[in-house]
């Protein structure tokens, strides 16, 4: 039987991608997908300890975290491409209209 | 006793230049005069009740006295609101509303074309108020709120044309001068109220022993007394404070009239007379006869010396100003001589003819489109008939021609002063030789005054075409007050004749001195001598022989001019040096500690600091997330690190730590301090959790620390080895 720790380790490299995606890129889909990788790893972990302590409470709540996951990515992609539409750009640097 | 409303006397105008000074710009013109006139004519309507009331009775004078209200009330002393209407306030009451409303509807016309008319009226009226306050007041503090109302006032009129450079100066350099003598005057209530512990003037007039309690090397009468006058000597404008006066010209005419010659100025010999107990000599009268010597001494030398420098003036209104300084001298020496009641005899015959002569110069004045320089004046006698005819008159009364009101107001004050040689006969014809003095100023008084006279009304014009074809005689509303005012600089000295002094009688003068009916054959010589004299030199303009004096003698001649340099002197001695500390001050203090350091500093700090963490929020999400994240890391790593608890055990002569480094199931590597029994060395230091011990009782501080998780923690143990 594979380890709870092993699982761990996954999620934690998942989610330090993921945040450096979000921190590092400049390109709004792949921050967007930095996003949906460290949901993931949260969602791992639940897994995991859900598992360990045979616990069905975890999964019900990856399950939300799933389905809240998608209703964002459905808003958030809705939304890059409403602004490249009308900037053609995904570069969240130049989209700082209402910085100023 | 009575319950009479005194308190509605100063209270009316004081109300009315409220109104003016708050609505007044709202006000129509007519409604601002009308306010400011018709309150100062129901106080004296008032006044005048009150006046018959308390004078009007069978036998002797019934005083009115109403305690409005206890001010101030401590264990050792208590002071009222309290106003007293007797013979003195009552006579001082009459004059400052009488002559007042006179000078009030003067200047309906005087300042008909003036912008600011509602501020004129509102500041006269408080003027009026404090007066009437310090007048009726019934104890020395309720009169010293009136004492600095009228040296606010003073100021703000004084400085009523606030934009031009020369009228503000005035006006502050008359505050501060008074506020130096008002410093004495406080000095002087606070020295009776811990030594005596009443200002009542009629308590203190019973405090006889505590007065002449001795102090200092006097006693309080003297010392208390002396301070006092300083105050005196700064509203009454006598040496040295006198300065501030001639400047005071620089305000509207009838102020200089009303403030600066016929109330305000007055303020100083109705307190002399007031505290007459204080001032006055014999045995069976004054406390303090010194005193009473240094204030005579002090007008008699004050009226000379002003009246020597009226000689060169040739601005009307300063001659006037000095002349008032001079005639308040012979107040003073009324006041404090064997007569008090002349000083209040001349204070009254002054006011009539002084306040005339002002509001007379600024008729002159308004004739001469607001000329003052009287050696370009000349020849007004027929162009302005009625002003000239009662200036006429005030200029005889003043200097003392025999049958107008100066002349026996006069003689009353050198009677005064040749009486304390009767009361005081051990100090060697002191009085005799301050009358001879007085006497003398009355010739240049009546050479001062007929210069004037003659320089303004006889002759030729010789003011340039301009201003020679606007002459014009002032309206009724002008000419009706000077005529007024003439008709009592005339018939006023009636009531203190030397065959019947009805006005000394009234006001309790003392029987024992009887006046020398010589006096009054000097006091005519003396004004025919300046007369005679300045006709000589100065009927139809400057003739040959002033011109011939002026040249032959230039240096005494500059010295007089220039009011023998006091101001400068002052200047030097007293004003820059005041000056050069105030900027030091303000330099170390103000400019450098407060502003630089403390505000500007502060202000720099928050600068400083913004500058540095404003270059966090740069608007960068991304950045803030990363900040955010480190932050988040941080406040794990703290509360989830295993901390170094541990529990020890004992066994025989070993110390063991147990349940170390167990925490969260991670292996640990643990170093550890032992000290025994106070020692500053660890015992030992190596990473070993056991200790062994010698038997008995011992003291062991125990330091963990946990060199992977930075953690660490320590206690002390007493154990027990066996």
């Amino acid at each position: 039987m594979i380890p709870v720790s092993n699982f761990l380790y996954l999620a934690a490299i998942l989610f330090a991608i993921g945040l450096s995606a979000v921190l590092l890129r400049r390109n709004a889909l792949i921050v967007l997908m930095g996003v949906e990788l460290m949901l993931n790893a949260a969602n791992l972990t639940l897994l995991a300890f859900a598992r360990a302590h045979h616990d069905l409470r975890g999964h019900a709540i990856a399950f939300l975290v799933i389905a809240t996951a998608a209703a964002e990515a459905a808003v958030g992609l809705a939304i890059v491409v409403g602004i490249f539409r009308t900037r053609h750009t995904a570069n969240i640097d130049e989209v700082t209209l209402m910085k100023h | 006793m009575s319950d009479f409303p005194l308190h509605l006397i100063p209270l009316l105008p004081l109300v009315a230049a409220a109104l003016n000074l708050a609505i007044g710009r709202k006000l129509p013109r007519d409604a601002s005069s009308l306010l400011a006139v018709g309150s100062v004519a129901a106080s004296l309507l008032i006044s005048v009740v009150a006046f018959s009331r308390m004078a009007g009775g069978e036998g002797a004078v019934q005083p009115l006295h109403e305690t409005w209200y206890t001010w101030i009330a401590t264990s050792s002393f208590k002071i009222d609101a309290a106003f007293v209407m007797d013979a003195l306030s009552g006579v001082m009451t009459l004059i400052v509303t009488g002559v007042g409303l006179l000078i009030h509807i003067y200047s309906i016309g005087y300042m008909s074309h003036e912008r600011d008319y509602a501020r004129y009226f509102g500041y006269l009226n408080l003027f009026m108020g404090s007066m009437l306050i310090l007048v009726l007041g019934d104890n020395l503090v309720a009169s010293f709120v009136g004492w600095e109302g009228v040296g606010v006032c003073s100021y703000l009129l004084i400085g009523f044309w606030y934009d031009k450079e020369y009228n503000a100066y005035a006006g502050r350099k008359a505050f501060v001068v008074n506020r130096i003598g008002d410093f004495g005057f406080l000095l002087g209530i606070f020295l009776l109220l811990t030594a005596v512990g009443t200002v009542n003037f009629g308590e203190l007039e019973g405090k006889r022993t505590l007065l002449s309690a001795p102090l200092w090397g006097k006693n309080v009468a003297f010392w208390g007394g002396l301070l006092l006058f300083v105050g005196a000597t700064g509203k009454s404008a006598q040496l040295p404070l006198y300065v501030w006066l001639p400047d005071a010209m620089a305000g509207p005419t009838p102020v200089s009239a009303l403030i600066h010659a016929a109330t305000m100025v007055t303020a100083g010999v109705y307190m002399v007379v007031r505290l007459h107990i204080f001032y006055a000599f014999g045995p069976s009268l004054g406390l303090a006869p010194h005193l009473g010597g240094a204030v005579m001494i002090v007008g008699c030398a004050t009226a000379f010396w002003a009246a020597s420098m009226a000689f060169a003036q040739t601005d009307i209104k300063k001659v006037l100003a000095y002349s008032t300084i001079s005639q308040l001298g012979f107040m003073f020496v009324g006041a404090a001589g064997a007569v008090p009641s002349s000083g209040i005899f001349h204070l009254m015959t002054h006011a009539f003819f002084k306040a005339g002569l002002f509001l007379g110069a600024g008729s002159v004045m308004h004739a001469m489109s607001d000329r003052t320089d009287i050696l370009e004046m000349g020849g007004l006698r027929k162009k302005v008939p009625i002003t000239h005819a009662c200036f006429l008159l005030y200029t005889l009364a003043i200097a003392g021609c025999p049958g107008f009101s100066g002349f026996f107001s006069k003689d009353a004050i050198l009677g005064s002063a040749a009486g304390v040689d009767q009361v005081l006969p051990a100090w060697h014809h002191f009085g005799l030789a301050t009358s001879l003095v007085l006497l003398a100023v009355a010739a240049m008084t009546s050479f001062y005054m007929f210069r004037l006279y003659f320089l303004v009304f006889s002759g030729e014009s010789r003011a340039d075409k301009h201003v020679a074809a606007h002459i014009h005689e002032s309206p009724p509303v002008m000419t009706v007050p000077l005529a007024v005012l003439a008709l009592l600089s005339v018939v006023g000295g009636l009531v203190g004749t030397p065959w019947h002094d009805l006005l000394g009688e009234f006001l309790g003068a003392p029987p024992e001195v009887s006046i020398p009916w010589q006096n009054m054959l000097g006091g005519t010589a003396a004004f025919a001598a300046g007369l005679l004299g300045a006709y000589l030199c100065y009927a139809g303009g400057v003739r040959a022989p002033v011109q011939r004096f002026a040249k032959g003698l230039p240096w005494l001649y500059d010295l007089v001019k220039n009011k023998y340099y006091v101001d400068e002197l002052y200047d030097t001695i007293i004003v820059r040096p005041t000056k050069l500390v105030a900027h030091g001050f303000a330099d170390v203090f103000d400019k450098f500690l407060i502003d630089s350091v403390l505000v500007g500093g502060l202000a720099r700090l928050v600068d400083g600091i913004g500058y540095l963490v404003r270059r966090v929020q740069n608007g960068d999400v991304q950045r803030y997330l990363a900040t955010m994240v480190i932050g988040a890391a941080v406040l794990i790593w703290l509360a989830a690190r295993p901390p170094a608890d541990f529990a020890v055990e004992v066994q025989g002569t070993t110390v063991t730590v147990v349940a170390a480094g167990t925490g969260r199931g991670v292996p640990r590597r643990l170093r550890y301090c032992w000290r025994i029994d106070g020692a500053d060395k660890c015992e030992s230091e190596r990473p070993r959790d056991s200790l062994r011990i010698t038997p008995g009782r011992h003291k062991i501080t125990l330091r963990v620390w946990d060199a992977d998780w930075g953690t660490s923690a320590s206690r002390s143990l007493e154990v027990h080895g066996s």
